[in-house]
């Protein structure tokens, strides 16, 4: 899919109507595509070129990359900044913003400095505890949480005002996310939370890891039945698993992960097992793309970045489709330069 | 305390039906409080409202109680803090990430408010972000200055 009215990279898109960002992420969705999304993991450095070369590994196969915001509780370099990077040469990155390390005045403060950087997308977290992470002697701050995080970000961008009431002089157009998970407990009420969420101005969802299409069809179910899937693109959480031994120590070590015994039990029995934990990965995204009301995945593939590009590409879901990258169109961008 | 806590939620109903009267007794002594003045009952009340409240749900007081739309689980026992709803970290068990040895506040929550009337529409309100400056006061007489609509 190439934009006409493609800019040069690192200067927004023009807004169409209906949208709320100037991003080429929310015109993916909202044309229908089925989109994907990856997972960029922080460095833990000071260089820059660090941040691009871990980007440049999904040039062509993601419509977005999301910039995790000290996940699992680990210091790495900030997702404002590594957005700020990535937007300057025209990627569309996804800013993850956590509830545990930031008051309401650093939050609002840095979803206007995102903003004002080029980000058009921002996906709103409570965060992991953290006795999670490598500083479990640190503040949790939970001064916002997940929920209330994202009503402050759509007040800032359609209200046009901070929390306190003072007025801005120009709003973050942004597309507001945030995340659901609903292969953990209570399960029965996993959409009912996705409609508080829907309420509070999520228009994108990314799910944790999905290894259970059983139980991602029973929450679409339900959430079809609370007549959820129209007002947001569903984006479900996918990712290759290395090996037996990792799917058991994720499942006993990441909070909230569902994995099903079958899924350790064959890769266990396969002869490859890294390549079987990308075949299965292969298999769950072409499965979600059949669903209805599904959008998107979410591929989360910490420390195998590199098998990315391959798990998108066999599994055929882009069609075709090219997402933009820099470089990807040469003479669209000279003519622009030129004229 | 603890097992206390669980059994609040369990009786959630119960303990709903007879906040609700109590708290129509608050707002309709509304003159008293006033004659006697808000800001002097401050300190007597909210000690008063600690010991109860703490004993039953394990209160924080964070002086803006969602008690009734909570099923009776003090969402200020989450170590997230969290009052919008379960986080995504909830072990299969229903207890908490961060505290294994903890039922998710959340979890119970939604089972508490299944038996309350109209537990099941009040806990889908998203509540606004705690006002921090409320810690400590009493979350009694503030909906009683506000429900009876009168200034202290």
């Amino acid at each position: 899919m190439i934009f006409d009215d493609e800019p040069v990279p690192g200067y927004p898109l023009p807004i169409l109507p209906g949208h709320t960002s100037p991003g080429r992420f929310e015109r993916i969705l909202r044309a229908g595509q089925f989109a994907v999304t990856t997972e960029l993991a922080p460095p833990d450095s000071a260089d820059p070129q660090e941040v691009y070369d871990r980007a440049k590994i999904f040039d062509g196969y993601v419509d977005a990359i999301n910039a995790t915001d000290g996940s699992g509780a680990n210091c790495h370099m900030s997702s404002v900044a590594v957005c700020a990077l990535l937007t300057r040469v025209g990627y569309a990155p996804v800013m993850q913003i956590s509830c545990r390390d930031k008051n309401r005045i650093a939050i609002q403060g840095d979803i206007l400095g995102g903003a004002a950087m080029g980000v058009c997308n921002m996906l709103c977290l409570t965060g992991d505890g953290v006795q999670a992470g490598d500083h479990p002697q640190a503040l949790p701050v939970f001064d916002l949480d997940s929920m209330s995080l994202l009503e402050t970000a759509r007040t800032l961008r359609d209200g046009h005002h901070f929390l306190s009431g003072r007025k801005l002089t120009y709003a973050p157009r942004v597309l507001l996310g945030a995340a659901e998970n609903p292969f953990a407990p209570p399960i029965e009420w996993r959409a009912d939370r996705l409609a508080k969420k829907i309420a509070a101005g999520a228009q994108f969802i990314q799910t944790q890891y999905c290894y259970d299409v059983g139980l991602l069809k029973q929450f679409l179910q339900r959430a079809e039945d609370l007549g959820l899937l129209e007002k947001v693109f569903l984006l479900i959480g996918v990712g290759p698993l290395r090996s037996a031994k990792t799917a058991e120590w994720m499942r006993k070590n990441v909070p909230g992960l569902h994995i099903p015994d079958a899924v350790v039990k064959r890769l266990a029995g396969a002869a490859d097992q890294a390549r079987e934990g990308r075949d299965l990965c292969i298999e769950l995204i072409q499965e979600i793309h059949g669903l209805r009301g599904v959008s998107g995945v979410h591929i989360m593939a910490y420390r195998q970045e590199e098998s990315v590009p391959e798990i998108v590409q066999r599994s055929g879901v882009l069609g075709g489709r090219v997402p933009w990258y820099p470089g990807r169109d040469p003479q669209q961008n000279s003519h622009r330069i030129a004229s | 305390m603890y097992t206390l806590r669980l059994w609040s939620v369990r009786h959630a109903r119960g303990l709903n039906r007879f906040y609700q009267g109590f708290e129509r007794a608050l707002v309709a002594l509304d003159p008293l409080w006033r004659r006697i003045g808000y800001e002097r009952l401050e300190r007597p009340v909210a000690a008063v409202e600690r010991t109860v409240k703490a004993t039953l749900f394990d209160c924080k007081m964070c002086g803006q109680c969602v008690l009734s739309s909570t099923g009776m689980s003090c969402p200020m026992n989450c170590p997230k803090n969290l009052r919008n709803g379960p986080c995504g970290g909830v072990r299969e068990n229903g207890h908490c990430e961060v505290r294994p040895q903890m039922k998710c506040v959340w979890h119970q929550a939604v089972a508490g408010s299944a038996r309350i009337r109209g537990g099941a529409e009040a806990i889908r309100a998203v509540q606004p972000p705690v006002d921090r400056r409320l810690t400590g006061r009493s979350s009694w007489l503030r909906v009683a200055r506000e429900r009876a609509g009168g200034q202290s």
